[in-house]
């Protein structure tokens, strides 16, 4: 693990007003996906958010991208330094159509992503182009918030919460198509709740509690650990939190 | 019998409003009637004069469209409150009649400049409409894109920017209405209307030309695109590379350009007046308002409506209370935000 991360998080924190969402942050992202756990309110969509730069939470430290400083930076700096960002609930435009969502992003010629390889990657969305998008069902949706994030030729894929209100057979196509960027040398990292979805995805783990990084773990070792499961993401209730 | 009480409290709860709501709403509805009816009865008594002032409202509501379709621009859609855009609309028709001045040389001893032709009218359009962009963009840059989502800051700043250009205005091209020379014959004969100003005819075709102009940059180019998804979600917008700035930038040289071409076009048609800065602000409100917030059909329909009402109430209200014409918007404003509070086109949010 000598050579440059693809995501470097170090000291990340954040604020809401007096709240500390986020606490000194620290991890890296290799070319191996990264899914990011925790409960309800344990600052992960902060995290995100804090990587992107959008306000509030108010963001400190240090993130660097292919070893490039990118915090503090206004967020379509960060977007086109290669972060493909996918929020969660999709944050879908509802006065777009599914073609419109795609040619608001200027895509640069040399990049490997375009409208075209967008449709041809999900051919569900090009015989929906005119389409408003608020209209679309829930996996398709979906497709489209990560279509549009690879206009950006990104290095790294944000996502938060992906599977959220994803029917099982549309989870594992999800899965699928994450496992595929994994190969063509995307860097995910990956925001989920959803165990399943995060160990398939990832054979790493960070866990936050808090707001802050609570332990690493694996998709195997937590996987055969019900007690991990139930400490680090409240199956049962702990009372300790 | 507690549940059954409680029901009965649910239902008149529910149904309280809006009985109140359709009394207001009644009560207006009979005074629209009555308006309709009376001029009903005037146009079929004078149906000559009833197509020209028709037409009269109709060229006023091109005149109102171009200034407001700026308006809802800056304001509906970027949501950036620009208090300073009747004081672009009254700049326009200032620096095109200084221009015209110059190009045409007037008789010092006349009050009216000479007849101009066609390049003496549109090199003078041209300058202001561009100028006034360009102060929009400054005043964007150096004013407002520190305020962002500071409505009441924003709101402050671009007062004071207006009260200082009108006083500016007055000192320097004094108190006095002044009119912008036009190329073209004062009238020509239409069917039905008679006589009729050719430059309100031809304000009519700008407002159309500038309302399809519009509707496509919106609906079919990319920056159309990326102001209508900042509409929806700014951030959103933001980190998915874009730089929304620089669509800031073109909605204010845009909304501001068009400000500066009704400025023109208004001094051409009635007259270039210091005071019309706080008349077309209020104007550009009233109509974001009935129209709805960023709606450019909107925003077309409120202002016919304004146009209209503006024209049939100049000549059809008995004379002891033609003064109080002015009030008769606010009829409609109230009765539009009573029916629909979002105004006629506008959506939640």
């Amino acid at each position: 693990m000598s050579e440059t991360p693809i995501l470097s998080l170090q000291n990340v924190n954040a604020h809401y007003g007096a709240a500390h969402v986020v606490q000194d942050v620290s991890f890296d992202v290799h070319d191996q996906p990264v899914s990011v756990i925790g409960r309800n309110g344990m600052g992960k969509t902060s995290l995100c958010r804090a990587i992107m730069n959008l306000d509030p939470p108010n963001a400190t430290g240090t993130i660097l991208l292919d070893g490039e400083p990118i915090g503090g930076k206004p967020p379509y700096v960060i977007a086109r330094a290669g972060i493909g960002y996918v929020p969660q609930g999709r944050k879908l435009f509802q006065s777009l159509s599914v073609d419109e969502h795609l040619r608001m992003i200027k895509t640069s010629r040399t990049g490997r992503w375009d409208t075209a390889a967008v449709y041809n990657l999900f051919p569900r969305l090009a015989e929906r182009k005119k389409i408003s998008a608020t209209q679309l069902s829930g996996g398709e949706q979906q497709m489209l918030a990560i279509g549009r994030a690879l206009l950006v030729q990104p290095r790294l894929l944000l996502m938060d919460e992906p599977s959220e209100g994803l029917a099982p057979r549309i989870v594992e196509e999800l899965v699928d198509t994450l496992k595929g960027f994994v190969d063509e040398g995307v860097g995910v990292l990956l925001i989920e709740q959803n165990l399943g979805v995060a160990t398939s995805v990832a054979e790493r783990l960070v866990v936050m509690v808090a707001g802050a990084v609570f332990t690493e773990t694996t998709a195997t070792e937590i996987t055969n650990s019900p007690e991990l499961q139930q400490r680090f993401l409240g199956v049962t209730p702990t009372g300790h939190e | 019998m507690a549940s059954g009480s409680g029901l009965t409290a649910e239902v008149a709860s529910a149904l309280g409003p809006r009985a109140r709501l359709s009394g207001g709403t009644l009560f207006l509805l009979i005074i629209l009637l009555l308006a309709i009816v009376g001029i009903g009865i005037q146009a079929a008594a004078d149906a000559t004069l009833f197509a020209q002032i028709t037409l009269n409202g109709l060229s006023l509501a091109g005149l109102y469209f171009i200034v407001a379709s700026g308006f809802t621009l800056i304001f509906g859609l970027m949501r950036v409150v620009n208090m300073a855009h009747g004081s672009f609309y009254m700049l326009g028709g200032i620096i095109a009649y200084l221009v015209q001045e110059r190009m045409l040389n007037p008789d010092p001893t006349s009050f009216d400049l000479p007849q101009a032709t066609l390049t003496s009218f549109l090199i003078p359009l041209i300058v202001s409409m561009f100028s006034i962009a360009l102060l929009g963009v400054l005043i964007q840059q150096v004013f407002l894109r520190w305020n962002q989502g500071q409505e009441l800051r924003q709101a402050l700043i671009t007062i004071a920017l207006s009260i200082i250009i009108a006083d500016q205005a007055v000192a320097r091209f004094g108190g006095i209405a002044k009119e912008i020379s036009v190329p073209v014959r004062k009238s020509i004969q239409l069917p039905i209307v008679g006589m009729y100003g050719t430059t309100r005819l031809v304000l009519l075709l700008v407002a159309i030309v500038v309302g399809v102009a519009l509707v496509l940059i919106i609906s079919r180019t990319r920056f159309g695109m990326i102001v209508r998804a900042g509409v929806d979600d700014r951030q959103m917008v933001t980190a998915l590379g874009v730089n929304i700035q620089k669509v800031f930038v073109g909605a204010f040289f845009l909304g501001a350009l068009l400000a500066g071409l009704a400025g023109v076009l208004g001094g051409a048609v009635n007259s270039v007046n210091k005071s019309d800065d706080g008349k077309f602000l209020l104007i550009s409100l009233v109509i974001v308002i009935v129209g709805g917030m960023g709606s450019l059909t909107g925003a077309a329909v409120g202002a016919v409506l304004l146009g209209l009402i503006d024209s049939y109430s100049d000549v059809y209200l008995p004379d002891a209370i033609t003064n109080y014409g002015v009030l008769l918007t606010f009829f409609l404003l109230v009765f539009v935000l009573a029916v629909r509070p979002y105004g006629l086109f506008g959506r939640p949010g």
